[in-house]
């Protein structure tokens, strides 16, 4: 019998960080695209990014594709349409 | 039995046993909702707590699925806790429950078991508790006042060990043995602390000076692992009930037999097994059956879950016949939940002996010298060949 980890119910050392996020990038079949030199950095996709998977590259805002689920709310509330949703990109 | 340390005797019910046990095990934390018929240890937890004799977090819940959920919190922070209830109230709190248990909290709760509606109905079975065997929970079954109390003591014991760390539901009849009032010796607080483990001692639990995460999303091998273990917690179970029962004889100078208790059962053709209030009852009933020359013996579960496969088997090996008696039925088996669990035990032991099954005593009906006097006739019939049918459900011969 291999076990994992010694403890006997499910608790976790906070170092283990596999263990504290799912990666979720792979249930996403089309991905946000920011038109970075249009972006105003307003936010808005940040504030409404229901995973919270929105990083702020300082000129710019970027959705992290490790957790982004492609759901495109990102692109819906952009009031400058900076965002597009595409397939078959990354 | 007599007592080797000095208690106190009082005339106690069942609720009244469970609640004194509760304070003396010293809980840092209790949350209990109230519910016919396990009322009256919120209300003497209560008592208790305005005099001052429980010092412990009180929390007055909305609820029982918030009385489970606050334990939860606070047996996850190191906590001694404790709460009871019964039927309904069982039902409400089961998805912290089910929680509690695979958390691996040794969280100790006293139960009175109460039938389930519909009908409506407050008075006894156990079908409530039972219905709960696959939730995880260690279920000890009483059969009166006294044992109500030192298996209280003795759940924190084995709920508490390292190697366990599950929580312990302590079962008793609604009515029978919760508003039964019998001599029951209380220990004394010294002693109880004595015979229970140090508190704290978890090295899972949440602290901000060692932070951990507490059941992050998990799928597939590690969950089974965690699996894995709970059940493998359970068979480790097993022993420690026999041994704990072992220990607190030596200390209290009171037994009950483990995992099962066993009465006239030495050279007995044919077994009656039983649960809870029952079991008592049973007993006068084997005394004047032995008195009229039949090979009869009694088996009471007190561990339900685990299962007690071993002790059971080395009991019932070798007999003609048995009979068991459920308090509760197991929908679409159209038996009992505790026989349908022995046919399990015998076929996994290769025990191949004619079994009988008694429903009875649903809803408050009775479970009288009279009807397990008609059980262990027909168990004796069984035992001869004389007779095919399975289930009898006794309150509608």
């Amino acid at each position: 019998m291999k076990f994992k980890t010694k403890y006997p119910g499910p608790w976790v050392d906070i170092d283990k960080t596999e263990l504290l996020t799912s990666d979720v990038g792979d249930w996403r079949y089309r991905s946000p695209e920011v038109e970075k030199s249009k972006c105003s950095h307003c936010g808005q996709c940040y504030l409404y990014c229901p995973t919270g998977c929105i990083e702020d590259k300082g000129p710019y805002f970027e959705a992290n594709l490790a957790f982004c689920k492609g759901c495109g709310i990102c692109a819906k509330v952009c009031p400058i349409e900076a965002i597009k949703m595409t397939t078959g990109g990354k | 039995m007599g007592a080797t340390a000095g208690g106190e005797i009082k005339v106690l019910s069942g609720n009244q046993a469970a609640a004194k046990a509760a304070v003396l095990c010293q809980p840092d934390v209790v949350a209990a909702y109230p519910i016919t018929p396990q009322s009256e240890v919120v209300e003497e937890l209560s008592k208790f707590y305005a005099e001052g004799a429980l010092q412990a977090e009180f929390v007055e819940v909305e609820g029982e699925h918030s009385a489970m959920s606050v334990l939860i919190g606070a047996s996850s922070s190191g906590g001694r806790t404790f709460s009871a209830t019964s039927s309904h109230g069982l039902l409400s709190m089961f998805e912290a429950y089910f929680y509690a248990s695979t958390l691996r909290l040794p969280i100790v709760m006293a139960h009175v078991c109460r039938e389930l509606a519909a009908p409506n109905t407050v008075l006894c079975s156990q079908q409530d508790i039972l219905t709960m065997r696959d939730a995880g929970w260690i279920q000890i079954h009483c059969a009166s006042c006294q044992e109500i109390l030192d298996s209280i003591i003795m759940g924190y014991r084995l709920a508490e060990d390292p190697d366990i760390l599950l929580p312990v539901n302590i079962c008793y009849d609604g009515h029978y043995l919760s508003h039964f009032s019998a001599r029951v010796e209380v220990p004394d607080q010294t002693d109880v602390v004595t015979f229970l483990p140090e508190k704290d001692l978890r090295e899972c639990r949440l602290d901000p000076d060692k932070p951990m995460m507490q059941a992050p999303y998990l799928g597939g091998k590690l969950f089974t692992e965690y699996r894995y273990k709970h059940c493998m917690a359970m068979q480790n179970a097993l022993p420690e009930i026999d041994y704990i029962d072992g220990e607190f004889q030596k200390s209290f100078g009171r037994s009950y037999g483990g995992l099962i208790e066993e009465y006239r059962n030495e050279d007995a053709e044919i077994v009656l097994v039983a649960l809870g209030s029952a079991a008592s009852t049973a007993k006068a009933v084997i005394d004047l059956k032995r008195d009229e020359g039949v090979k009869v013996g009694l088996v009471r579960i007190r561990c339900f879950r685990p299962f007690p496969c071993d002790r059971l088997e080395k009991a019932l090996r070798g007999v003609k016949a048995i009979g068991v008696i459920d308090r509760d039925v197991c929908f679409g088996w159209n038996m009992g939940i505790v026989f349908m669990e022995l046919r399990s035990l015998l076929n996994r032991s290769q025990i191949n002996l004619p079994m009988v099954n008694f429903i009875a005593g649903l809803s408050g009906a009775d479970i009288n010298i009279e009807n397990i006097g008609r059980a262990i006739n027909d168990i004796q019939q069984v035992s001869r060949g004389g007779s095919d049918r399975e289930v009898t459900w006794l309150d509608l011969e």
